[in-house]
């Protein structure tokens, strides 16, 4: 039967095969059932009620709850009063079959114990179930108090239902209702532990990583900062290249522990702080670099990070400064960069002809890329250069 | 500045805490040094400084926390967040939490004392970064206010913070507005005020999301 339904899945035209939590009556198994067959609920209904009498009904209606996957939809209650109702008509058909049936099968109420058993243990055995039962210990072990219970109650059914079955079942029968029920309960017992071994595994998993970890950051350590500091401890009387080693390394410190891996540097931000890198290690001048907004990088935002880096060349070999203070400012109309220094500046009327890095790569650049670049600077008061483009529409 | 500024550094790095002593100019005086929470709150209770020097990481709650124990019951003192990290969660954590002030720990001697002169006369500072930040958070204006008042930045502010955030000192700041230095400073204190008392929710979401350096 489930075979069958599963086949039938392979229609296009048919709902698929999902329990419904709309219009339910328990578990929205026959409602999905009859949706997908085309057939009414109430007919399908019927039909596990029916075969409930021998066992199976019930058995595959529980099966079939943890097979079927839950339809999308809004859940709504299930329908109780229905629920009983189907309920007193399946024990109303038991009656009759028990009274009137010369030999009512004695198999059928240890079935109905086992698959009660198998209930519980599927019904743990869903994930969410499990999760929640995980998070809590207090709530695990009054689980474990019911379901020992349950266990020791289905392992006394069975022996029970051995005893009576006794005069009528032939041995193998006994046996094997007996076995089953026997399983089922050691089963429900053993559960917790096999889960506590699971956990313990994971913990076991979890350790190994944070090991790992911390073996990783160690290596990286040694690396990079154990290695700098030692570079700092030799050249301890050159005071410009222990500053350019400790402000390179605070960078890549930085980076590692700040920066998110996935920002390879697409954002203007993250490109900024690239070139300001650069060309700080360069020339050995501490750059401050503060960027508002961001942006993504196209042409023209990378023609202005040129001509930006070519202002912090300039502010770091000339000025004398001992920092430059770099500003990126990217708001949705336009990018803006400013690169100030406090050095001593210069008459830009009096600039020789050989220093053409202001006039071509700055100024030269932005006007092609259609932005602008101003430098002002005045001797003895440092220089600052604006750079301003306007950002590229995007077609949204 | 006629008389020296009465002032308690708390870092947990000793060594810090000296190099900072040396480096303070004439106008400062150490009066104390506490290397956790407890121990700031009790030095700071005992020898009542004007200025604390506060780092944003501390064992026992961070800087904050000495804020928070602190502030109810000794109001007058005023506090400067130094910092090495930068993470914009910090920095904004700490000023809204009632810091005057802050800068990074790489700040030249003389730039700190300057610094902690102003915050002593009840004037903000903001480092270039801060500066970069309260911009970026108060960025978004198609978003709703509650209260306009607090949770936007006038023209003129938004002008100094750009200029701090460029670089310029207040009294450079004054010279390009026009303005006198006491007027940058009015500005500066008054975003101060709106960072601490807005509830403007970008603020705290933005510092969140942005663990930058």
């Amino acid at each position: 039967m489930v075979q069958g339904t599963g086949m039938a899945e392979a229609g296009t035209s048919r709902p698929p095969l999902r329990r419904r939590t709309q219009g339910r009556v328990a578990f929205g198994v026959c409602a999905g059932l009859a949706a997908h067959l085309g057939l009414h609920p109430g007919v399908v209904r019927l039909a596990f009620v029916a075969l409930s009498m021998s066992g199976i009904g019930f058995a595959a209606y529980i099966v079939l709850i943890f097979l079927l996957p839950r339809a999308e939809e809004e859940p709504s209650r299930p329908d109780i009063v229905q629920l009983v109702a189907y309920g007193a008509l399946g024990a109303a058909l038991g009656l009759v079959y028990m009274l009137s049936g010369t030999d009512p099968d004695p198999l059928l109420w240890p079935l109905i114990f086992g698959a009660l058993g198998g209930a519980i243990l599927w019904q743990q055995a869903a994930p969410d179930r499990r999760e929640r039962w995980l998070a809590t210990t207090t709530f695990r072990v009054r689980q474990t108090w019911v379901r020992s219970i349950v266990g020791v109650v289905l392992v006394l059914v069975g022996i029970t239902g051995f005893l009576a079955a006794r005069n009528q079942l032939s041995e193998a029968r006994q046996g094997l209702v007996s076995t089953l029920a026997v399983v089922i309960g050691i089963t429900v017992i053993a559960t917790p532990w096999i889960i506590g071994l699971m956990r313990d595994r994971d913990r076991e998993r979890r350790e190994r990583i944070r090991t790992q970890e911390r073996a990783e950051f160690a290596a990286h350590i040694h690396d990079s900062v154990l290695h700098t500091l030692t570079l700092i401890q030799r050249s301890s009387d050159d005071p410009r290249e222990v500053q350019r080693l400790a402000r390179v390394q605070e960078r890549a410190l930085r980076t590692w522990l700040y920066r998110p891996q996935d920002d390879s540097g697409a954002s203007v931000s993250a490109a900024a702080e690239r070139v300001a890198a650069e060309v700080e290690e360069h020339h050995g001048v501490p750059i401050d670099l503060v960027t508002v907004g961001d942006c993504a990088v196209d042409e023209r935002v990378a023609a202005a990070l040129q001509a930006a880096r070519e202002a912090m060349v300039n502010a770091a070999k000339y000025s004398g400064a001992d920092t430059v203070s770099v500003y990126v400012e990217a708001d949705p109309e336009e990018l803006t960069i400013f690169v100030r220094d406090r050095g001593r500046g210069f008459d830009r009327s009096a600039v020789p002809e050989d220093r053409m890095g202001v006039k071509e790569s700055i100024i030269g650049r932005m006007e092609r890329h259609g932005g602008t670049a101003t430098v002002r600077s005045a001797p003895g008061e440092g220089t600052e250069v604006q750079v301003r483009i306007k950002r590229e529409k995007t077609d949204e | 500045m006629s008389d020296s500024v009465r002032v308690v550094i708390v870092d947990d790095h000793r060594l810090f805490r000296s190099g900072v002593r040396a480096e303070l100019g004439e106008s400062v005086e150490v009066v104390g040094e506490a290397g956790d929470v407890d121990e700031a709150v009790t030095v700071i209770t005992a020898r009542r400084p004007e200025v604390v020097l506060l780092d944003v990481h501390l064992p026992g709650g961070g800087g904050i926390e000495v804020l928070r124990r602190v502030l109810p019951r000794q109001s007058e003192v005023r506090f400067l967040a130094l910092s090495v990290s930068d993470a914009a969660e910090d920095v904004i954590g700490v000023v809204r939490g009632g810091a005057r002030g802050y800068v990074t720990k790489t700040i030249s001697g003389d730039e700190l004392t300057t610094a902690i002169s102003r915050v002593r006369d009840g004037d903000a500072v903001f480092s270039p970064r801060l500066a970069g930040f309260v911009l970026d958070a108060f960025a978004a204006t198609d978003a709703p206010s509650i209260d306009p008042e607090l949770d936007q930045l006038t023209q003129r502010e938004r002008e100094v913070l750009r200029l701090i955030a460029r670089g310029y000192a207040y009294k450079e700041i004054a010279k390009e507005l026009f303005i006198s230095v006491k007027t940058v400073e009015t500005h500066v204190s008054s975003v101060l005020r709106k960072l601490q008392l807005s509830n403007r929710h970008e603020l705290s979401r933005w510092a969140a999301a942005r663990r930058l350096v």
